[in-house]
């Protein structure tokens, strides 16, 4: 675009390096010095010494996380509540998706304007609370993936997808005998692998992440997520630390902190580099309008 | 007629697949718009929300006279405000910026740092944050204050919302850039070899062409933040917060969750979230109203 006018080699250029340079440290010191203090010693952080290499290296904080049976069980329990939902939304958003692309269905612009609606007025979290306990899910695990099953936004994603697929190709398949749901496993599904992946994505973070909807539905730890319980730990432990302050103990809470911290965080940033091509993908497609 | 009827047939399957999400839609998003009724009524647990006793508008004149629900208007609106402002600028020109560069890689690798923050959760980042500006914390240990003559930057109701702020372009640079990044991305070419032929230089390229360019997205972004100046989320708010500065982080959404949720006072909490919605959604009508006298499209 514009930068082609530009010699490589300019002072321009050279400020613009800086200016990555800039971002990049900004964006990653905070997370590498939460790694760092994870893994530093008592007398370190306690002197303010931890900047971007841990100090007085020690893997105490961690034990302390791993010993913790809460949050090593919820671990895997967050794992598959995360896997089954984006199962069940992405399947039941690429249906309605589906359906709402067909121009052969005359009333998908009434069916697409009550789901349009619902992205502006939303009635608030009362109402909601009373019906997901009316519907007697208050302390079950449904109450964690019923109620998001469908992402308006997701489905405008898919739908504009969808749209963009040559009519001819279903008109070809149907002329062979293929009928709608065949149209959509063979040819509209295979076609949009990566706007599904992206959606997919969108669901698995939000699923992922939230904490929200553990904290009004659920009671009881077993339905408690990894992000839910690493908050619970922080909390506790900034109240142990108040009361023993004056104590000798081996690791400072910092570090147990910290290194709680890291374990919520780790499971995304493995997963980060392989799904990041979808991210801006789809936020792209999301950002077409109607 | 035979047409018709084939095409009918044809749909009946397209039908079946929406049946759960049309379903879903109903129970989970427009019911919900129907118990909003339960403001206007003394909730009773064991009748439900049909069979309460109407009070008309009792909790919403209770909330105004609450001086905890205009706190949380109060900082809701400080919060989104000061928000808007601080993160309206840091996107675009970074957008701009990026797109100047000649080293594709480097602009490539910096793009995917920045959008890492966006996966982390709320939890996560409100840790970081309580560390990174925590007494023993990196920043502190940058002024080298340590300890007890350490900055209480989380405990002060003015640093603490610099860093409500602050967090949120950390966390939301890389995603706010992506969309403007798309709009440059899309810009005819053509408009530049004729201000370059022209004799512009960078800036007045970028003033005379990429800006104008990117001004439809610009408003209806802006228009879209501007709509939501009254809706907050739950998680930033409630996480990053502590007792010592209640007064600055005591939001809507965390008050509807105290008196709603965890005080039981569903009809009152209704009350304070209808009066959230109402106004929300006169705020999108309004800002779409002003973006298509901007003369763009708007939203809708």
């Amino acid at each position: 675009m514009n930068s082609v006018y530009d010699r490589k080699f300019s002072f321009f250029q050279l400020m613009m390096l800086l200016l990555c340079g800039v971002l990049i440290l900004v964006t990653l010191t905070p997370m590498l010095n939460i790694i760092a203090v994870s893994l530093s010693g008592r007398n370190a952080i306690a002197k303010g010494l931890v900047g971007l290499i841990p100090r007085e290296f020690t893997l105490e904080g961690y034990k302390s996380v791993f010993s913790n049976r809460n949050i090593v069980n919820s671990l895997f329990y967050s794992v598959a509540l995360t896997v089954g939902f984006v199962l069940l939304t992405t399947f039941m958003t690429i249906l309605a998706a589906y359906a709402l692309s067909r121009e052969t269905l005359k009333s998908r612009r009434i069916f697409l304007t009550i789901i349009t609606i619902t992205m502006y007025i939303d009635a608030g979290i009362i109402p909601h609370y009373l019906l997901v306990s009316k519907l007697g899910m208050i302390n079950t695990v449904w109450a964690l993936i019923i109620p998001g099953m469908i992402s308006p936004f997701n489905l405008i994603i898919l739908r504009t997808f969808f749209l963009g697929i040559n009519k001819s190709l279903f008109e070809a398949a149907y002329m062979d005998g293929c009928g709608e749901w065949g149209c959509l496993f063979r040819i509209a599904v295979p076609l949009s692998m990566p706007s599904i992946s992206s959606i997919m994505l969108f669901y698995g973070i939000s699923r992922w992440n939230s904490i929200s909807d553990v904290m009004y539905y659920e009671n009881r730890t077993q339905f408690y997520t990894l992000q839910y319980q690493v908050k619970l730990m922080l909390d506790s432990i900034s109240i142990d630390y108040n009361a023993n302050e004056l104590e000798e103990v081996l690791v400072t809470p910092e570090n147990i902190r910290s290194a709680a911290i890291v374990f919520a965080m780790v499971p995304m940033l493995i997963f980060y580099p392989f799904v990041q091509k979808y991210f801006t993908k789809g936020v792209n497609i999301g950002g077409v309008k109607e | 007629m035979n047409r018709k009827l084939s095409r009918i047939k044809r749909n009946i399957p397209l039908y079946i697949m929406l049946i759960i999400p049309m379903v879903y839609i109903l129970l989970f998003k427009y019911v919900p718009m129907l118990g909003t009724v339960v403001a206007f009524k003394k909730y009773n647990i064991f009748k439900g929300i049909i069979a309460s006793d109407w009070v008309g508008f009792k909790h919403f004149k209770e909330a105004f006279a609450a001086r905890e629900f205009r706190l949380a208007i109060r900082n809701t609106l400080i919060l989104n405000i000061g928000g808007l402002i601080i993160n309206f600028p840091f996107p675009i020109v970074t957008a701009i910026l990026l797109s100047e560069m000649r080293y594709k890689k480097v602009k490539k690798i910096t793009e995917t740092i920045l959008y890492i923050p966006h996966f982390l959760s709320m939890v996560v980042i409100a840790g970081i944050m309580y560390q990174v500006f925590g007494p023993r914390g990196i920043v502190n240990g940058l002024f080298g204050r340590t300890g007890a003559s350490a900055i209480p930057f989380m405990t002060n109701e003015i640093s603490w919302r610099l860093i409500y702020w602050g967090s949120g372009v950390w966390s939301g640079l890389g995603y706010g850039m992506i969309i403007y990044l798309a709009a440059i991305a899309g810009i005819n070419t053509e408009l530049y070899d004729a201000a370059y032929i022209d004799g512009a230089g960078r800036w007045k390229r970028i003033w005379h062409v990429t800006l104008p360019q990117m001004r439809p997205t610009i408003v209806t972004m802006t228009v879209m933040n501007v709509g939501k100046i009254l809706s907050i989320g739950f998680e930033r708010p409630y996480l990053l917060s502590n007792v010592a500065v209640k007064n600055a982080s005591s939001v809507i959404s965390t008050y509807v969750y105290s008196v709603g949720l965890q005080a039981g006072r569903y009809d009152f909490a209704a009350a304070v979230g209808v009066f959230q919605s109402v106004v929300c959604v006169c705020m999108v009508l309004i800002a779409n109203k002003v973006a298509r006298k901007l003369g763009e499209e708007g939203i809708m």
